[in-house]
């Protein structure tokens, strides 16, 4: 699914990924944690393609095909989502008109029927019911005054209506009550076949609970320290990074 | 039909008074006043503070001929057929270059005791409401209009009544020659928990540098609540001068909503009075320009009671060498604790050449309030852009969601569902083909 080779990217002369290595296969769920600032929202950006990274070198294939000559949008209808840890609120452009219009491109990149208003709109209701959405949120402008909770959980729609092959969650359970963790959970673990996959980046093992992972990594300064299974998590949970980052 | 100018009228006293006596007695004194004031400030220039960005010039410059008699053009009614808002249930007044053409004005059986009608032939009853909000302000504009105003609209919503559907006035220009000044005055008043939705639309018929100098006055009684949209929408030469005085009863709502959408120069004064507690008042307003156009919105809103709500929201989009202006002081006297007032200014510049003027000002005397004021000049949102591609949607397609988003911000206040959304299709529509969005 996803082969990550060596990845190297700075910002502004300042060097943040470090030669990132990760295989991701289909229908695998992984991990990534790690201390604040070790470049995994980094790691996610470049995945989806945000402007302004300078790739000095590696390689990011995504089904075989090299992803980072793409631009996002190419990314987004080959399968790449990317859940922000901090979604933008995008005032005066309706949900349902940005929905919709994404959701009919990546059908018609995958060449499938465009889904009419009425269409949309009941898929769109059904989901926002299982992640305990009100419908009003359609009426209101794009994440504008939405509160965190519902930022996320706006995410998680968005990944549902999309159903992206591969999806990377940067810390969408931050700011999430008990509830609405487990729903998003639900969420994420609906969308999961053999067919997909999910990165999840996370800073509490507590989600983990919920999307179990088969694999968890630790990202420290731009490079990948430890992998490990779901009992990492644990370890991490009790230890802190200290002794691994004593190691490396 | 006279020939002489607006400038020469004022600098000649003895024409200008011969002229403004032809129009009849009713208001002789408030004219002769309004005459007095503007020999003894002639026309304000760039060195005065409120008007620091906006030159007159192109008005003053002019030989303007003032237009003291109805235009014998006749105007179909496919005209009106054409334009924003027509295919609206509404009452209808219809001004050409400033007088009422009652061929074209259709109104309706309003409910008890509503007047809708214009000013002109209403005048010994009303004449000592006219000027009573706008009279203080010492814009030397005002006292221009005073002196030679022809007509314009006089509406009166009684106490506990609505406009059973909103009132849409027409100022047509038929711009044919180069000078053309029409002086138009509106005066609306809704009594206590009066109710309504008024339309005011300006457009240009003809390409020539015509001008209009309007001025309303609106006056909402206590528990009141209208609706103001106003859609200024003239030819690239035209030359739009507004003044707006509000006054506003205890727990009364205005919502005032101005589009301008294109003019050489477009300049609207709004004036808020908020002496009274309890009052939301909100001045929404959506400027696009192009070519050498310059849109100024220039507002002062008083607070001098408390408890009351002050929101102020514009939005400029400026293409190849506009000019957009935003002047917006919030003034909070000192009695006026509790005062929310907010101000937003953003600016979407589209060309390099594009420049923008925007200066929000509070000025507060009470301590138990909440203002803010913010400005922002630029493009759009690199982070809102990359959002939006990373749902799948082309660069193209982002951008234009976002300004159309930008507009919408201001069109989705208004309260009217159908009105807003032919204009959310007006504006965009615009911008899609006259603007350089890529
Ligand atoms: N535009 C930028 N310019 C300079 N430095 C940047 C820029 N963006 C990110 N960085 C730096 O890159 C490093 C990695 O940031 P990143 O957001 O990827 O961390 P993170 O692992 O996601 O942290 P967190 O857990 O706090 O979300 C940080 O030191 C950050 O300050
Ligand atoms: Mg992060």
């Amino acid at each position: 699914m996803l082969e990550i080779k060596n990845l190297q990217a700075r910002i502004d002369e300042k060097q943040i990924l470090k030669g990132i290595n990760l295989s991701v296969k289909s229908g695998e769920v992984h991990a990534i944690m790690g201390p604040n600032g070790s470049g995994k929202s980094t790691l996610a950006s470049v995945l989806a393609g945000r402007e302004g990274y300078d790739i000095t070198d590696g390689e990011v294939l995504l089904q075989g095909n090299d992803i980072l000559e793409m631009s996002p949008e190419e990314r987004a209808r080959e399968g790449v989502f990317l859940a922000f840890q901090y979604p933008v609120e995008i005032p005066g452009v309706n949900s349902t008109y940005f929905l919709r219009s994404a959701v009919n491109q990546i059908r018609k990149h995958r060449g499938d029927e465009e889904l009419d208003a009425m269409k949309f709109l009941k898929l769109v209701k059904t989901k926002m019911k299982e992640l305990g959405l009100a419908e009003e949120f359609l009426k209101r402008p794009v994440n504008a005054g939405f509160s965190g909770g519902e930022k996320k959980r706006n995410e998680i729609l968005q990944m549902t209506m999309l159903d992206p092959s591969l999806a990377v969650l940067d810390e969408t359970d931050s700011g999430l009550d008990i509830d609405a963790l487990r729903i998003v959970a639900d969420g994420v673990n609906r969308l999961k076949n053999q067919n997909n996959a999910q990165i999840v980046i996370t800073h509490y093992q507590r989600l983990l609970d919920y999307i179990v992972p088969d694999f968890v990594h630790v990202l420290y300064d731009g490079c990948i320290i430890k992998s490990g299974d779901k009992t990492l998590a644990h370890d991490l949970e009790e230890k802190g990074y200290d002794w691994l980052i004593k190691d490396s | 039909m006279s020939s002489t100018t607006v400038i020469n009228l004022a600098e000649e006293p003895a024409n200008a008074f011969a002229e403004i006596k032809r129009r009849g007695t009713a208001l002789l004194p408030l004219r002769q006043d309004g005459l007095a004031r503007f020999q003894e400030s002639g026309f304000p220039t760039t060195n005065d503070e409120d008007w620091r960005f906006t030159s007159l010039k192109p008005f003053t410059e002019m030989p303007f001929e003032t237009m003291f008699e109805p235009t014998i053009q006749t105007i179909g009614q496919s005209v009106i057929n054409g334009i924003a808002f027509s295919q609206h249930d509404t009452d209808r007044l219809v001004f050409v270059d400033g007088h009422l053409s009652s061929e074209l004005s259709q109104i309706s059986n309003q409910s008890e005791g509503v007047i809708v009608s214009n000013l002109a032939s209403a005048l010994t009853t009303i004449e000592d409401k006219i000027g009573a909000l706008s009279g203080k302000d010492q814009n030397p504009l005002i006292a221009l209009n005073d002196a030679f105003f022809t007509d314009g609209a006089w509406i009166h919503i009684p106490a506990n009544q609505a406009l059973s559907k909103p009132v849409h006035l027409v100022f047509l220009y038929t711009a044919i020659k180069d000078g053309q000044a029409s002086h138009i005055r509106n005066l609306i008043i809704a009594e206590a928990n009066a109710k309504g939705t008024i339309l005011e639309s300006h457009i240009s018929l003809g390409q020539a540098a015509a001008s209009t100098n309007v001025v309303t006055e609106t006056q909402l009684g206590d528990g009141s609540n209208l609706e103001h949209i106003k859609l200024q929408d003239q030819s690239s030469l035209a030359i739009h001068l507004a003044s707006l005085h509000s006054k506003l009863g205890s727990d009364a709502r205005y919502a005032f909503h101005s589009f301008a959408l294109g003019a050489q120069l477009s300049r609207n004064n709004l004036r808020m009075d908020l002496a009274k507690p309890g009052i939301e008042c909100m001045l929404n307003g959506l400027y696009m320009t192009r070519g050498r156009q310059l849109a100024d919105h220039h507002m002062i809103v008083n607070h001098a009671a408390p408890y009351c709500n002050s929101h102020e929201y514009f939005n400029g989009i400026l293409d190849d060498q506009s000019r957009g202006v935003f002047h917006g002081r919030i003034l909070v006297e000192p009695e006026a604790q509790k005062t929310d007032a907010k101000q937003t200014n953003k600016n979407l510049i589209l060309s390099d050449e594009a420049t923008v003027n925007t200066k929000p000002q509070l000025e507060i005397y009470a301590d138990d309030v909440k203002c803010t004021h913010g400005a922002t000049i630029g493009e759009l949102d690199n982070d809102a852009i990359f959002y939006l591609r990373a749902r799948g949607l082309d660069s193209q397609t982002a951008r234009r969601m976002l300004m159309h988003g930008f507009t919408g911000e201001i069109v989705e206040r208004i309260q009217h569902n159908t009105i807003r959304d032919e204009l959310n299709e007006l504006v965009w529509g615009r911008l899609e083909n006259e603007y350089h969005l890529n």
